[in-house]
């Protein structure tokens, strides 16, 4: 890699909201092309790395997962604050997918009753402590209906080389701009 | 039956009129707020009075006036007095005031009674040719109708013209179909005429479903045998022997009445084998809908006829050619019906002579909403929105016209600024609106026109069949991002959204309805579009 | 009758003796999306993926049920066709619960197929999310009404093909579903003969063979075009 091209290191980031961690998998199966990754980008925020706060300035961010709940909301709010390429990652992010199954059978009270009193082994109970487990949205949403998305990548989970292939093609725009 | 004893039944009728008549309104609208008992009030009284010899009481059809209802007319032609001198139309009548109008009535003098002004722009600046016989005869006796130069018509045009001359002079008329849409009936007559077809058929559409419209109940109501006579002079002209009539279940009176109608003319050999002596025999049944505003469409309305799902098909094949069980089909709307009679009796230059230069005659309309006068009013096309609004229907008591919609649910909001505007079938359209089978609702600044077109909304979504997916699937979006603009959760991107919707179902869906769903949101978005746009939010609200 | 020659997408071809616009492009090789078409089948023209434009027509045109016409000129794939396709799958995709991922007919599945096609990488419309229920009363067979897109081909598949009639349409609008006999459980249908011509007629996973778990149900259209193509020719009357 020529000196010039190594002066601009695009800041990337993955952000994991109500999903599986299916994507992420997906994501960690690029195996040693991760390295070639680490080459040409820094990877600013992530479940898989020890970061607490989503840092400001990230030039594109993978999310995957819809939104189910508060801590969802505020963090992709966050997220699409501070990100200029926000990419809807699988299928949870772009249609809601599974996580939205809950959706056609009412508010949140009717499978935390179902989750938390009729299938509990010990305790029946339903947790209220929203410090601790965040309260759930009425209605489990796709990215796209709560911010603005700028690329969606569909599968269940996307492929490790579409997941590359739309990482290279973002990157490649943010260079082709500097 | 022969021209001289439809002659005579009608000197009969004449000859047992009395000199003073009063006429009790017992059409829907009437009978809801009470007619039905003043009615009966008004029977006992004469005949305890002992006025009968000089008075008798009829029970007629619609008055127009509906909001003031019950209405009852008393006309004195005693002395040799002129009907119009002597009229009067008393408003709100209850069944306690029967005595003081009977006797009234017997003493010719005017009843201290409510009294509707019969010199008010409301009745004089109507012009009846479909409501001719409209609270003049009655409903349920045929003799009334033949009184009024009933089945003269039928008879002329079965013995002494050719069913193309029947064609043409409709033709020549320059009449249009009232259903909605204003397709040249002479032109639709010919191509049935034309058809080569085993069988053919005569269909009224009278499913009429348009939220507050009432015109073709009003007219089946008030007198049925213009419509059967309007039928089966369309079938001699066409070369059809059966005819259906299509009415929504929603009107018993209208249903029971056709139905004393349909049996009183096959007795009389009105309608039958051999009508009036010539080679032409037709027959009526009734088809009762189920309630469902679809059926109006014209194939959806075959497909419920012939027994199966009332839905919608694609066009072509057009009824003409492929209609009821693959016959050759004509279907006309009540309304084209009842002006088929005086056409034919009076000619195709006297019709063409009311009206515009493409619009000729008269459209009836159920006059609704924030206005004075509600009730049913007919006139000549080419009439201003503004004389409709502000002299016949009195204006706005409350507060300011704002606009006025046309056509129901497949119709559009006219802006104030355009009640100049002409009613003519060319002048609606460019305006976004129909002339629609003649729903007209007035609206005033109490009326949010987002929440206008979401009821409208509402309307076809609850309506459509589910056959195509536009209107099945389109309708809900639609009328979802019409709640959210309502609400207040609505950013710019879901208006844009909603405008991208109107167009994919006007240009994809598969019948009318779906096709003009759209039109309530359209018209208001181009006369009212700051209404939607001061309510539209900055950021996303989440529900 | 004779051949008719007409002009799709500025392409001079002919067609079959009483061809419809829809079978004049396949016999040459142009494409246009289909969902509610099974050859084998009427035509409904409810779906309106087909629609086409046609000079001279100011309303847009379904291919499967319009007869092409000599000297016709018809356009199957503008800019403004594209985007009615893509908003008609996107409300379809909105309607009911297409969850793919956890579907049987998932990478068989025609509406996921046109939705692939026609390169919809989003829905912008709020899923409805319906509580629809799922029958498996019958022994071999089960209706997911989540998965159905109302295209009726199984309703017609019984009807026209194997003479049952079990299938129907009930309700209106959105709240339109397919019933079996006068809407009750499959299983307890008695018209219906077990044939299965409904689950190959599917194009979606609305109806699956039992047993069958993400992505192994596998609808064999062709047979109904076989079979009915089969019975035109009388291949089976003695």
């Amino acid at each position: 890699m020529s000196p010039q091209k190594k002066h601009f290191r695009p800041r990337i980031a993955t952000v994991w909201l109500a999903g599986c961690s299916g994507c992420h998998m997906s994501f960690l199966d690029l195996d040693e092309w991760l390295f070639d990754l680490a080459e040409i980008a820094d990877v600013v925020f992530s479940p898989i790395a020890d970061v607490k706060e989503y840092p400001e300035n990230v030039d594109a961010v993978l999310v995957e997962g819809a939104v189910a709940n508060e801590d969802n909301l505020e963090l992709i709010r966050k997220v699409r604050a501070r990100t200029k390429i926000l990419v809807a990652f699988g299928d949870c992010a772009v249609t809601g997918n599974v996580t939205a199954l809950r959706n056609p059978l009412g508010g949140p009270e009717v499978f935390l009753e179902r989750a938390y009193v009729q299938e509990a082994d010990t305790q029946p109970g339903i947790p209220r402590d929203h410090s601790v487990v965040p309260e759930l949205l009425p209605r489990v949403l796709p990215l796209h209906q709560v911010v603005k998305v700028d690329a969606y990548l569909r599968g269940c989970p996307p492929s490790p080389a579409a997941i590359r292939d739309l990482l290279l093609s973002a990157l490649g725009g943010e260079k082709e701009k500097e | 039956m022969d021209k001289s004893e439809l002659q005579a039944i009608a000197g009969k009728e004449r000859g047992a009129r009395k000199p003073v008549c009063v006429s009790c309104c017992t059409a829907a609208g009437c009978l809801s707020a009470g007619g039905g008992d003043v009615m009966d009030s008004l029977r006992e009284e004469l005949s305890a009075s002992g006025a009968s010899q000089k008075v008798e009481v009829r029970a007629v059809g619609c008055m127009k006036l509906c909001s003031r209802g019950p209405l009852v007319r008393v006309e004195d032609t005693s002395d040799g007095r002129p009907v119009a001198d002597g009229a009067r139309l008393y408003e709100k009548i209850k069944p306690s005031q029967a005595p003081v109008l009977i006797r009234a009535a017997g003493e010719g003098e005017a009843a201290e009674l409510p009294m509707v002004d019969l010199s008010h722009p409301f009745f004089t600046r109507q012009r009846p040719i479909v409501l001719e016989n409209c609270g003049v005869v009655e409903p349920e006796r045929i003799e009334s109708y033949i009184e009024a130069d009933g089945y003269l018509a039928l008879h002329k045009v079965l013995r002494d013209m050719t069913p193309e001359e029947v064609v043409k002079t409709i033709t020549q008329s320059g009449l249009r179909g009232r259903g909605g849409a204003g397709f040249p009936t002479g032109i639709k007559w010919s191509l049935v005429a034309k058809a080569i077809s085993e069988k053919k058929y005569i269909v009224c559409n009278a499913d009429e479903g348009d939220p507050g419209a009432f015109m073709d109940r009003s007219v089946l109501e008030s007198d049925p045998h213009r419509v059967l006579e309007g039928m089966a002079i369309a079938a001699y002209a066409v070369g059809a022997s059966e005819g259906y009539i299509y009415i929504r279940g929603e009107y018993p009176l209208a249903i029971n009445r056709l139905q004393t109608a349909i049996r009183t003319a096959r007795r009389l050999g009105l309608l039958g084998s051999r009508i009036f002596e010539a080679p032409f025999d037709f027959n009526v049944d009734l088809r009762i809908g189920a309630g469902a505003f679809v059926c109006g469409e014209e194939t959806a309305l075959m497909a419920s006829i012939e027994g199966r799902r009332g839905n919608p098909s694609p066009r072509p094949p057009y009824p003409a050619e492929h209609g009821l069980w693959g016959h050759s089909t004509l279907i006309n709307n009540v309304e084209t019906f009842a002006n088929i009679a005086p056409i034919l009796r009076r000619g195709a230059e006297w019709f063409a002579s009311v009206g515009t230069e493409k619009s000729k005659g008269t459209k009836v309309f159920a006059l609704a909403g924030k206005i004075a006068n509600t009730g049913l009013i007919e006139v000549p096309m080419g009439i201003t929105l503004r004389e409709i609004v502000e002299e016949i229907g009195g204006g706005d008591p409350d507060g300011q016209v704002k606009a006025v919609q046309t056509g129901g649910p497949s119709g559009g909001c006219i802006p104030a600024r355009h009640l100049d505007t002409p009613v003519d079938y060319e002048s609606l359209a460019e305006l976004g609106s129909i002339m629609g089978s003649g729903g007209m609702i007035v609206m005033d600044d109490s009326n949010n026109m987002v929440d206008v077109a979401r009821f409208f909304m509402q309307f076809c979504m609850d309506e459509s069949c589910g056959k195509c997916l536009p209107c099945r699937a389109g309708t809900v979006q639609m009328h979802g991002l019409l709640e959210k603009i309502r609400d207040r959760r609505a950013t710019a991107d879901d208006l844009a959204l909603l405008e991208e919707l109107c167009d994919v179902v006007k240009y994809t869906s598969l019948c009318g309805l779906g096709q003009t769903a759209p039109n309530p949101v359209l018209s208001t978005l181009r006369f009212f579009r700051h209404e939607y746009e001061e309510l539209l939010q900055k950021e996303v609200t989440l529900a | 009758m004779k051949v008719t020659t007409l002009t799709i997408n500025g392409e001079l071809v002919s067609a079959s003796p009483g061809a419809t616009v829809l079978e004049a492009a396949r016999e040459n090789g142009i494409r246009i999306p289909t969902l509610c078409a099974l050859e084998g089948l009427s035509t409904v023209g409810a779906c309106r993926l087909c629609l086409v434009e046609v000079k001279g027509s100011p309303r847009l045109q379904p291919a499967c049920v319009t007869a092409a016409d000599e000297g016709m000129e018809v356009s199957t794939d503008t800019d403004r066709l594209r985007r009615y396709r893509s908003m008609i799958l996107e409300l379809l995709f909105a309607e009911r619960n297409h969850v793919c991922p956890v579907c049987v007919a998932n990478g068989h599945c025609e509406l996921q197929d046109r939705a692939r096609q026609a390169g919809m990488d989003h829905v912008r419309l709020p899923y409805q999310h319906p509580d629809l229920p799922v029958d498996i009363t019958h022994a071999r067979f089960g209706v997911d009404h989540n998965r159905c897109i109302l295209c009726t081909r199984c309703i017609r598949v019984c009807d026209e093909l194997e003479g049952a009639h079990t299938w129907d349409l009930a309700g209106r609008g959105t709240n339109a579903r397919v019933i079996t006999d006068l809407n009750q459980p499959w299983g307890d249908a008695v018209s219906c003969t077990s044939c299965g011509k409904c689950a190959e007629a599917c194009p979606t996973g609305a109806i699956f063979k039992q047993g069958s778990t993400v992505g192994e149900m596998e609808h064999r259209s062709d047979r109904i075009r076989f079979i009915s193509a089969a019975r035109a020719r009388k291949e089976w009357s003695p």
